[in-house]
């Protein structure tokens, strides 16, 4: 208000989406490492971003190597989750025979947490990287199964009406009408599993503690956390939740890529 | 101004009354309509619509008039009685020439396809080839105004040219019964008038019959050949009034001592079928 200049830039809404959080991030990081300096908080237990930064760039290597395993775990599953998850939706909307019996165990998925299952299925399915990705589609496969049910039920009557006069067979009802009008909710679905797929692969990885050269960063975290090495620590934790961010901008990058053009949540 | 295109076809009877043949493009006998929880929807319900009509369902909210036109638009299916389309009774039967087209209370359009390819629509349903569907649909919109438009999504338009491009939808497969359900209720007056204008130049033009459905005395006036009165509970044809005008309507017809007149009338006999329900 007081400097005239300044306002028309925060006004500027991309201004505002990418700077301002920014800022925040850069101010808070700066506070840390203030009072960390400041109250000579020992290293072992809070480290300072600078040593964060360093522990990143020392273990780098080792670190990206298990985000790759992680990321590979993540990716596999959302994928399956996806493939999945839109048949299972497809094959719930022929019927509502088919709904009502099979709906109530897709929640079933969805309500047992995953750290119970995991080691079960980790015992059942020898290959390791099969198994995690087992464990991390479970966890993200719901909500794609959910929003894309209630995408290809939402469908405007009028439109249907109007496909129904035109004589449209079953096929091209769904292919030009029940589709696009399920990708918004869809793409709803995505943006939520691709998270959840990120989190299913960390506690897999967490229950089923592998090492060795499959280790992802969930193993990672375990160890530093035994030796002690929270710098360690807080770069893997770092670095997921990264990945988590740089996921969920990707899923909301392709709905705008896709809907921008006729969807309102896209506009603006 | 729009739709100043049409070239009036002359083939077309000059008088005021309908050009009506031996069998009605469309026929209500005897329907009945009643729905699971109890609500009589139609009762008994005749009508006879000659080719060439055009004629409006006047009545209010609750008389059926909405249901009557589903009817006649194959998407509901009477308790009893039947409907015949140009004679028989089944939609799938009718022959070249034998065409019907709805237009809905909202505009219905697509939001994610552009205005020309949400008019070429039920021409891609019925196979229509690419060329000719884009030169049809091309027709259509410049018939309502909309020629420079085609490539626009239906949310960058305004709710009156959402209205016409659905009319133009409506217009690319070339229908000879065009059934409409309070097309421009949602509209302001103007865009309304304007609208309910060059509709009935496009009615004048062509060899068409519309089955119009509102709650407004005026817009039925206007429009009209026809009007048919219907009272609510159970729904029923209460009156079937000619309306008296000249072919070409225009702002001027709207002042005139006949419009007034015939809208008084029209008022007096809503008025009664009010009366009646209970009201």
């Amino acid at each position: 208000m007081m400097d005239k200049h300044s306002q028309p830039l925060l006004a500027d809404p991309r201004v505002q989406r990418i700077a301002a959080p920014l800022l925040v991030g850069l101010v808070l990081l700066g506070l840390w490492q203030f009072l960390c300096v400041a109250l000579k908080v020992p290293t072992y237990l809070v480290p300072t971003p600078l040593d964060i930064g360093r522990t990143l760039v020392s273990d780098g290597p080792m670190l990206f190597g298990a985000l790759v395993v992680t990321l590979k775990i993540t990716f596999l599953s959302f994928a399956l989750a996806v493939v999945l998850g839109v048949i299972a939706a497809f094959l719930f909307v022929q019927s509502r025979v088919i709904e009502a019996s099979l709906f109530p165990y897709a929640i079933l998925l969805q309500v047992t947490p995953v750290v119970a299952v995991a080691p079960l299925i980790i015992i059942w399915v020898s290959n390791t990287t099969l198994a995690l990705t087992i464990c991390a589609t479970l966890v993200a496969i719901f909500p794609i199964i959910s929003n894309t049910v209630l995408g290809l039920r939402s469908v405007n009557p009028g439109l249907l009406n109007l496909f129904r006069l035109n004589r449209a067979s079953r096929w091209q009802t769904l292919v030009r009408l029940r589709i696009p009008s399920a990708l918004p909710y869809f793409f709803g679905g995505l943006r939520i599993a691709s998270g959840l797929a990120l989190i299913g692969a960390v506690v897999a990885e967490f229950v089923a503690g592998t090492g060795g050269t499959g280790a992802g960063l969930a193993y990672q975290i375990l160890q530093a956390g035994f030796q002690l090495n929270i710098p360690r620590l807080f770069a893997a934790l770092f670095l997921i939740a990264l990945t988590g961010v740089l996921l969920f901008s990707l899923m909301a990058a392709l709905a705008r890529f896709s809907l921008g053009h006729w969807h309102e949540s896209e506009q603006g | 101004m729009l739709m100043h295109t049409i070239a009036v076809d002359t083939a077309r009877p000059a008088s005021g009354a309908p050009a009506n043949e031996a069998i009605p493009v469309l026929l209500a006998n005897q329907i009945e309509k009643t729905y699971p929880n109890g609500t009589h929807a139609l009762q008994r319900l005749k009508l006879a619509i000659g080719r060439g009509e055009f004629v409006s369902l006047l009545g209010p909210s609750g008389c059926g008039k909405s249901t009557l036109l589903k009817m006649f638009a194959g998407l509901e299916a009477p308790s009893a009685g039947h409907v015949r389309w140009w004679g028989k009774g089944d939609l799938e039967a009718t022959e070249a020439g034998q065409r019907m087209a709805m237009v809905f209370q909202e505009a219905t359009l697509m939001p994610w396809a552009k205005v020309a390819d949400n008019a070429r629509l039920p021409l891609d349903l019925a196979g229509v080839p690419k060329a000719e569907g884009n030169a049809r649909v091309q027709a259509a919109l410049d018939l309502v105004g909309l020629g420079s438009f085609g490539g626009v999504y239906p949310r960058e338009l305004s709710g009156g040219m959402q209205m016409r491009a659905s009319i133009a939808r409506a217009l690319a497969t070339q229908p000879n019964l065009l059934l409409m359900d309070e097309p421009f209720g949602a509209l302001d007056e103007f865009t309304r008038n304007r609208l309910d204008s060059d509709l009935r130049d496009l009615w004048r033009a062509r060899d068409l019959t519309v089955v119009f459905v509102t709650h407004s005395i005026y817009e039925a006036v206007f429009l009209s050949s026809r009007v048919v009165v219907m009272g609510a509970r159970p729904g029923r044809v209460l009156a079937d009034v000619t309306i008296e005008g000249p072919q070409v309507r225009d702002e001027a017809f709207r002042t005139s001592a006949a419009f007034i007149e015939q809208c008084a009338q029209l008022s007096r006999l809503l008025a009664e079928a009010n009366a009646d329900a209970g009201h």
